[in-house]
Order: C-alpha cells, then structure tokens, then sequence
C-alpha cells in the first residue's frame, strides 16, 4: 500500500510542484487557501491533469505523461470526500450510498449499503435527501458512499471546515476511528494546525504550490524551517532577518540583536512561539538569562478568552513589529505593568527559510 | 368545426419539442466544454433563429429543401417526394425557430451544476452518462422543465416560417395559426375568433402548468 506522486502543473503565474510518497496511515498537508493542496489532491483523483509527472498507487500507474498514462477518475479507485461532501441532492442517503458500490444486483447494493450505513450509525438517515441531514450526518453519509466504493486511498479535502466548531471536535473522533478501520493510505488536507496536529503523525506543509517541510509532527512543529511553515504551525512573532556574526543574527522587525544556533543556508528569517517568551523578572520568573533578554515596553495587550496577548517593543527600538507573549489573565492582572523584562531563549528560537 | 387545425398544431409542436429537448441538451452540454473562440462562434450561429424574423428563417430553409435545391433535389432523387407543402416539413422549421429557446436555458441551468458532484461521481466509478441522466439533470431540471415548456408553447404559436414552407391546405397543412389568418382574411370573422379563443386557452394552460409545477418544486424544497 502506497502512494508516491511527482508532479508539476502549470496555471498562469501559479506553479504546483509536488514529490511525495507515503505508505499506510495518514499524511497532512497542511497549508493556507489556494496554496495547491486541493489541487494536488485533484490531480491525485484524476479530475484535474498535471503538466508532467507520474503518480503510483499500489504499482498501478495512474498517471505517467511521458508514457502518456492518464487513468479516468472511474478507474483509479481513489476515495474522494470534498469540503462540501457532494451528496447527490436529488437521491436519498441510501441512494447516494448505492451509487458508490461498484458491482452486484440492486439487491446486494442495498445490502452493502445498508451495511454501511449500520456501521457508520447512520441509521434513520436511509429515505432522508441530504439537504435534511445534519452537518455530521452527511460527512458520514459521504464517507460511507466513499468506503462502500473500496477506494485504494481516501483524500480529504477540508472535511471539517464546512461544520460548526462545536460539532468539530467531536465529529474528528468518529472520523478518526473510521479512518483506522479504514486502514489504509489516507491524504488530509487542512489549513487548520490543530486538527492536522490531533489527526495525524506524518505533516507535510504547503506553501505556494510546493512541499516545504515534510515529517513526523512533532518535529515540524518543533522546527518548520521556513516562514510559510512556522506561520501555518502557529507561530505569531515572526520577524525577516539576516546574519550579523557568528551565531548571531539581526531581526529586522524588532530591530535587535540575537545570539542564535547554528544558522543554516538560506536563512531568512526567525521566529518564536508565543509561549517560549519567557518573562525574567518578578514573581512569575521562570529562569535568568542574560542572553537575549529585553527590558520592553509594553504597547498593549489583547484579550482572548482565557488569556492576555500582550504586545511588547524592546526599549529604545524601533522596530515595525512587537513581540506577543502570552500570559494566562490571573497572572497579567496581578503584575500588569508599563515594562518588561523578557528573554528570547536560544534554543527556542526557529531559524527559518 | 373541423378539428384538424388543434390536431395538426399539437402534433408539430409536440414533435418539435421532443426534437428540440435532445437536441438542446447534446449542444448545450458539449459546446460549454469546446474551447472559447469557437464556443462564441458557434453560439451565435445557434442563438440566431431567436431574434430572425421567422419568414428569413422559412426563406432559409425552403433554400435547402425546396424541390430545385440540394437537400431537396436529393430527397427528390432518393424518395421521390418534394418536402415543402406537408404536413410535417413545418417540423423542420419549428425545430429551428424554437432551438435556441431550449438551447439557451438549458445551456444556463448546465452552468449552475456544482461541478463537484460530476467529479465525485466520476471518483465513485459512476459512467459519464449515469452522472448526467441520473445527477446533472435532476439537478437542472428546473430550467430545463422551464426551457421545454416554453419551447412547446412557441411551437404552438409558430407562424411565418410555417406558412411559408407548410403552406395553408385545409385538412392536410393547416395549423390553428395559419387557420386563424386563413379565416379572417376570408371575412370568416367568427370562426376566426374560435381558434383564437382555443390557442389562447391552450397556452394559458400550458403556462398554469408550469406556475403549479414550480410551485410544487419549491415546497418540496422547503420539505426536503
């Protein structure tokens, strides 16, 4: 079981160009809107064609351009769950359902949806169309029309942006456990870090229609190596920045000095999370570091609902952004104050490209 | 009163019509997909029976079919029979004249499909022709019911082309419009205002029928 895709498609000013390969198990790409994530998927399904390139499912050649390959979308056994699920609005579940298993009399169709339709609970649902159907009802719906069919690979494109948030949560459990079963390569896309962090091991982040970092979760979290990939994975202070010594680099945003790691080649930029700006003074002082470490000003701060972002601009600087820190509301009420004493610690500091 | 005007008249225009729905959807499903220049071109070319006085549309096509003319000529080679003055040659022009009101339409409900559905369709395994038969055309049927009906209701009421190529035989040609002309320019003015009275009735008719199936559409919608 696996798929391997190496692709490039052309559309104006935009260019897709994507290699990957992945076994069984999710993969996540993680990007923004219209960064080709959904394209990649498409090309994937046969619905759109790429420019050049090759994609393997399972040694089937789904697509070759130099040997001229091109599988129709009926043939590649690719399991398509779209944003907005396309359920046939003018059939019933049970009908929807029906039209995705591939072979048998009406009669075995039926049993196999009905199967399935056990399977996913969505019992009750049979005679319903799809516009009476909750939100979490017709993913299912879909998902089940899509896992009747035996698809190869299950691509998921957004499945949970058209949900309210409060249903998310919950329904991302029951797809995660449909997804296991399901046992097979499955790609994911979302533009959403959370949820591509809780739904899968394997991330790979997108930006303007190629593949910047790839790998385990934690550790693309941890080091998303290029400004696209620490914005997408959360990361609010991004500064540009360039080399100034050895180890040590000058962030243009915020018009300081930092000593950093090692740097590597095409550096461009650093960045740190909210909560690895550690404050070094007062009663909430976590460590003491000289390094790196900034009496700011503090120039606002924005409540959230369980927390103060607070907006800080080292002292005598002037640079055109601030540096948000993150502080729980009990713990800001207390000190709340005009200055800061905070340290950017080293080894917390993300050296992109 | 001889009914053979209501007769010939339905049977016209039903026959058109049934033509024209085919029709309209193979052209208005296949040009939306050819590429842009020639999809102008050619929906000029198609549209253009709906704003020509119908006589140039009659002109046109007795210049094909007229017994001295190439169609024609062959026809008359082949089968030995002329086209213009029967009953059913006034089916070839109602057919052109009403095209492009079922092309047009359908054409337009085509461009609200959700393509998505056709995609995911397509990844399930589902043939082509399942998808628009089974998906793309319930999903119009809307503006292709609407797109029919009014062809119908135009064919009924198709004048000058017919004239010209059908003529005006009673018993074997005449059409309630045609008869309503032949009538009043006969000083027949109360027979005349019979036919009047029946085409009226028909369309209105025929217009009720589709106020009550929208209507009907749209209560479903909300239920559904």
């Amino acid at each position: 079981m696996a798929l391997s895709v190496d692709i490039k498609k052309r559309l104006g000013n935009f260019e897709l160009d994507v290699q990957f390969e992945t076994a069984e198990g999710m993969l996540a790409i993680l990007g923004a809107s219209g960064c080709g994530k959904s394209m990649t998927l498409k090309c994937i399904a046969g619905i759109e064609t790429p420019d050049e390139g090759r994609i393997v499912l399972d040694d089937v050649v789904l697509f070759d351009s130099e040997k001229h390959i091109n599988l129709k979308p009926q043939k590649r056994k690719v399991g398509y769950l779209f944003q907005q699920y396309a359920l046939f609005p003018n059939m019933t579940a049970l009908q929807n359902i029906m039209c995705g298993v591939r072979e048998g009399s009406k009669e075995e169709k039926r049993q196999k949806a009905l199967e399935i339709i056990d399977r996913l609970h969505l019992n009750g649902c049979e005679d319903k169309k799809p516009s009476m159907l909750s939100g979490g009802q017709q993913q299912r719906c879909a998902l089940a029309r899509i896992l009747v069919n035996e698809p190869q690979v299950l691509l998921l494109d957004e499945p949970f942006s058209a949900l309210d948030a409060h249903l998310r949560f919950h329904t991302e459990r029951q797809v995660e456990n449909i997804i296991k079963d399901f046992g097979k390569t499955v790609l994911f896309v979302s533009h959403d870090r959370d949820e591509v962090f809780r739904l899968t091991d394997q991330i790979a982040v997108m930006e303007d229609g190629h593949f910047k970092a790839i790998g385990e979760k934690h550790a693309v979290f941890l080091d998303p190596s290029t400004m696209g990939g620490a914005i997408l994975t959360g990361c609010k202070n991004i500064s540009d920045a360039h080399v100034v010594g050895p180890n040590r680099v000058y962030a243009e945003d915020w018009d300081v000095e930092l000593a950093v790691g090692e740097i590597p080649e095409d550096f461009r930029g650093i960045g740190i999370r909210m909560h690895d700006v550690h404050i070094v003074d007062g009663e909430t002082s976590v460590t003491y570091e000289k390094e790196n470490a900034f009496h700011c000003k503090v120039l606002g701060e924005i409540e959230n609902p369980f927390s103060y972002s607070v907006m800080l601009r080292p002292d005598g600087k002037n640079g055109d952004r601030y540096i948000l820190i993150d502080l729980e509301k009990p713990v800001w009420n207390q000190m709340r104050k005009e200055y800061l004493d905070v340290c950017l610690p080293k080894d917390k500091i993300l050296l992109l490209k | 009163m001889n009914l053979f005007p209501l007769w010939n008249s339905l049977r016209i225009a039903l026959i058109s019509t049934v033509v024209v729905f085919f029709l309209g959807l193979f052209f208005a499903y296949y040009i939306a997909k050819l590429p842009r220049v020639l999809k102008g071109i050619l929906d000029v070319i198609l549209t253009l029976p709906l704003v020509l006085p119908p006589t140039v549309v009659g002109y046109l096509v007795l210049r094909l079919v007229g017994p001295r003319r190439v169609l024609g000529k062959f026809f008359l080679a082949a089968f030995g029979f002329t086209i213009p003055m029967t009953w059913w040659s006034a089916i070839i022009v109602t057919v052109v004249v009403i095209f492009p009101l079922m092309y047009r339409t359908a054409r337009g409900a085509f461009e609200s499909f959700d393509n998505t559905l056709m995609y995911s369709g397509q990844t399930l395994g589902l043939s082509n022709s399942f998808i628009f038969w089974r998906i793309r055309l319930p999903y119009c049927r809307q503006g292709i019911l609407a797109g029919t009906v009014l062809a119908f209701a135009r064919a009924l009421g198709e004048y000058g082309a017919t004239s010209m190529i059908a003529g005006y035989i009673p018993g074997h040609t005449a059409t309630i419009s045609t008869t309503v002309y032949a009538l009043w320019k006969n000083n027949q003015d109360a027979e005349a205002l019979k036919w009047v009275l029946v085409n009226i009735a028909i369309s209105a008719v025929v217009l009720l029928a589709v106020n009550l199936l929208e209507k009907r559409e749209k209560q479903k919608g909300v239920k559904a």
